[in-house]
């Protein structure tokens, strides 16, 4: 599995607030979500980013309350996922489930400039840097991971399991 | 490769030969359980992810005890979600009133949850069956919903920081020191992601339901699980318990720790988490000056009958300072009936403490026992943060036991050396 986008750079400790701010939690409705992503974080972010690309932050991505609707929001805008140096423990769980990938790289953040273009490898663990022609190492996607972001999330996931049959 | 407690039993249950932090896994679970609160949300993904039937019975807990028996009318609600499922999946852990307890204080006790176990709750406690030699972590209710389903969850494997406990402990000194002053040490973050290791002499000499406080605690330190090495206690409380078979797993020797500490612990006072944080702790005596309004002895952190058992040494023959409210909760209808079959509730009543059916009440601000603006409480619970016993300008002390006991003796935080007259 393969995703490519060009990247846009963000800071440490970006919270799930600044990811989709509060004023915006009376809704679940993903498009919705999506059309304020990042907006404290960055205002103008929702009208720079392409489908495809990819969010490049610190350390602690995703910190504060454990809203499901900051993952929801960050894959509803299309993004392809997010690369930090870190995550919060909650996020981290949350994006799986939720289906948004996400990737661990210290050197991948080191080395990164805003809109370098990337292609992430997730079956090697290799994020590729087109623009300036170098890699870095992530941990790779096993199966099962892959399988469960492909299905979008974990729900849908065990809900295409159940309907082949195979948690009878 | 040498591997820490942790690694063997997520790769026994991922079947993998060998693992290494950070790895996704995805693993086989040996139990599930949630409570009133994350139950009824968890149960509403299992019908979302077309979940007909729980992956296997016997394999799963539904526990009523935050709210139980039902505050109000939204918590009866709640509390009636997890019957009607338990009674329409033919359940067999399930408990009404009169039959339960605190989730974390019953799953031992009923031999449910076992060494060498991979359990999963819908609750940040379940780091407590670390005390059995179990790898045992809180979840979303998520998760929780997926896996009543599967009876499977994916794991990222976390790093091993092993802590090393030396020395003999002095008197009305026990788990809840020895964990609030690790968490004091590490903070309140300093065991993010990682699975800690609790080991050394003075563990090896810990009964039971002290080595439960100090698993319990574990996540106080951001931890996601805090186990201890399972040894001959460990046997002789599971095997009349054990609803099923347990297998003991051992860190290699040589298995690499992100990080080892080791405290002579053979001089060290009782410990008191200050508000508002659990890693704010000091001992007991830089305290003494501190007034206070309410007591509470019980939770999942202290509701075990050797703390019933200490409260009423210390209480034995005194009385609960007229200004104070001293509410003791037994953790579960067991160590109810316990207490009272040893004559502890005599004890209590003729203290004038106030004993509760086991609940978690309190614990969380929930009723029970709900602190009024500017009191201040000792609690034997396991979190003092802003507001978390009732009102936002109310102040939660965290100890042990026996200075929980001192304490409403006298009205003030207290060594419990200076009511047993040593
Ligand atoms: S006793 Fe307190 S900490 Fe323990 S499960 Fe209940 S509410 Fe949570």
């Amino acid at each position: 599995m393969e995703l490519k986008g060009y990247s846009f750079l963000f800071g440490d400790d970006i919270d799930t607030d600044a990811i989709i701010p509060a004023r915006y939690l009376n809704t679940s409705d993903p498009a919705e979500l999506a059309e304020h992503v990042m907006e404290d974080a960055d205002p103008d972010f929702a009208n720079r980013f392409q489908a495809g690309d990819f969010i490049v932050a610190g350390k602690n991505f995703g910190c504060g309350s454990s809203r499901e609707h900051a993952p929801i929001a960050i894959k509803a805008a299309g993004l392809s996922g997010v690369v930090a140096e870190s995550f919060a423990r909650i996020f981290y769980r949350n994006a799986f489930n939720m289906g948004l990938p996400i990737f661990e790289s210290s050197e991948a953040v080191a080395d990164i400039e805003s809109g370098d273009e990337l292609k992430i490898d997730m079956d090697s663990g290799q994020i590729h840097n087109l623009t300036k022609g170098r890699s870095y190492h992530t941990l790779p996607t096993p199966p099962f991971m892959k399988e469960l972001i492909n299905a979008g999330g974990l729900v849908p996931f065990v809900r295409k399991k159940v309907e082949n049959g195979g948690y009878a | 490769m040498p591997m820490t407690i942790s690694e063997k039993i997520l790769a026994a249950h991922a079947q993998a030969d060998q693992l290494v932090p950070g790895q996704l896994i995805e693993a086989r679970l040996d139990f599930v359980f949630g409570n009133d609160i994350t139950a009824p949300i968890a149960i509403d993904v299992f019908h979302k992810a077309g979940g007909k039937k729980v992956f296997d019975p016997q394999r799963v807990a539904l526990i009523p005890d935050h709210f139980v028996p039902n505050k109000d009318i939204q918590s009866a609600q709640q509390a009636k979600i997890l019957r009607d499922f338990a009674r329409e999946h033919e359940l067999p852990w399930y408990w009404e009133v009169g039959r339960m307890g605190i989730e974390h204080v019953l799953l031992p006790e009923q031999g449910l949850v076992l060494p060498g176990d991979l359990i999963i709750g819908a609750d940040s406690h379940t780091c407590t069956y670390g005390a059995l030699g179990a790898f045992a972590t809180g979840v979303g209710s998520t998760d929780l919903g997926a896996a009543m389903v599967t009876g499977r969850a994916w794991f990222k494997v976390p790093e091993s920081i092993k802590i090393i406990y030396k020395g003999q402990l002095r008197p009305h000194v026990g788990g809840k020191d020895l964990i609030l002053y690790a968490i004091g040490q590490l903070g309140v973050d300093g065991a993010r992601y990682k699975a800690l290791e609790i080991t050394g002499e003075t563990i090896a000499n810990l009964p039971m339901d002290d080595r439960f406080t100090i698993s319990n605690m574990a996540i106080e330190a951001g931890a996601k699980v805090g186990i201890i090495p399972p040894d001959e206690l460990t046997e002789n409380y599971v095997k009349t318990r054990a609803k099923r078979p347990y297998h003991f797993y051992q860190a290699d020797s040589d298995a690499e720790y992100q990080a080892v500490y080791e405290w002579d612990v053979s001089r060290m006072e009782p410990q008191v988490a200050k508000p508002h944080l659990p890693e704010n702790t000091v001992p007991v005596t830089e305290l003494a000056d501190v007034a206070i309004d309410q007591v509470v002895i019980g939770s999942c952190t202290n509701g075990r009958i050797g703390d019933i058992r200490v409260a009423a040494q210390i209480l034995k023959g005194k009385k609960v300072s007229p200004e104070i409210r001293c509410i003791i909760i037994p953790g579960s209808q067991e160590v109810y009936q316990t207490a009272l079959k040893e004559g502890l509730f005599d004890i209590f009543t003729e203290a004038e403490a106030a004993i509760s059916t086991p609940t978690c009440g309190p614990c969380l601000g929930g009723y029970m026992g709900i602190l009024a603006d500017g009191e201040v409480a000792v609690s034997t619970t396991n979190r003092n943060f802003l507001g978390r016993m009732g009102h936002i300008n109310s102040e939660v002390y965290l100890a042990s036991p026996a200075v929980a006991a001192a304490s409403a003796i006298t009205g003030h935080i207290t060594h419990p050396a200076e009511v047993a007259g040593e």
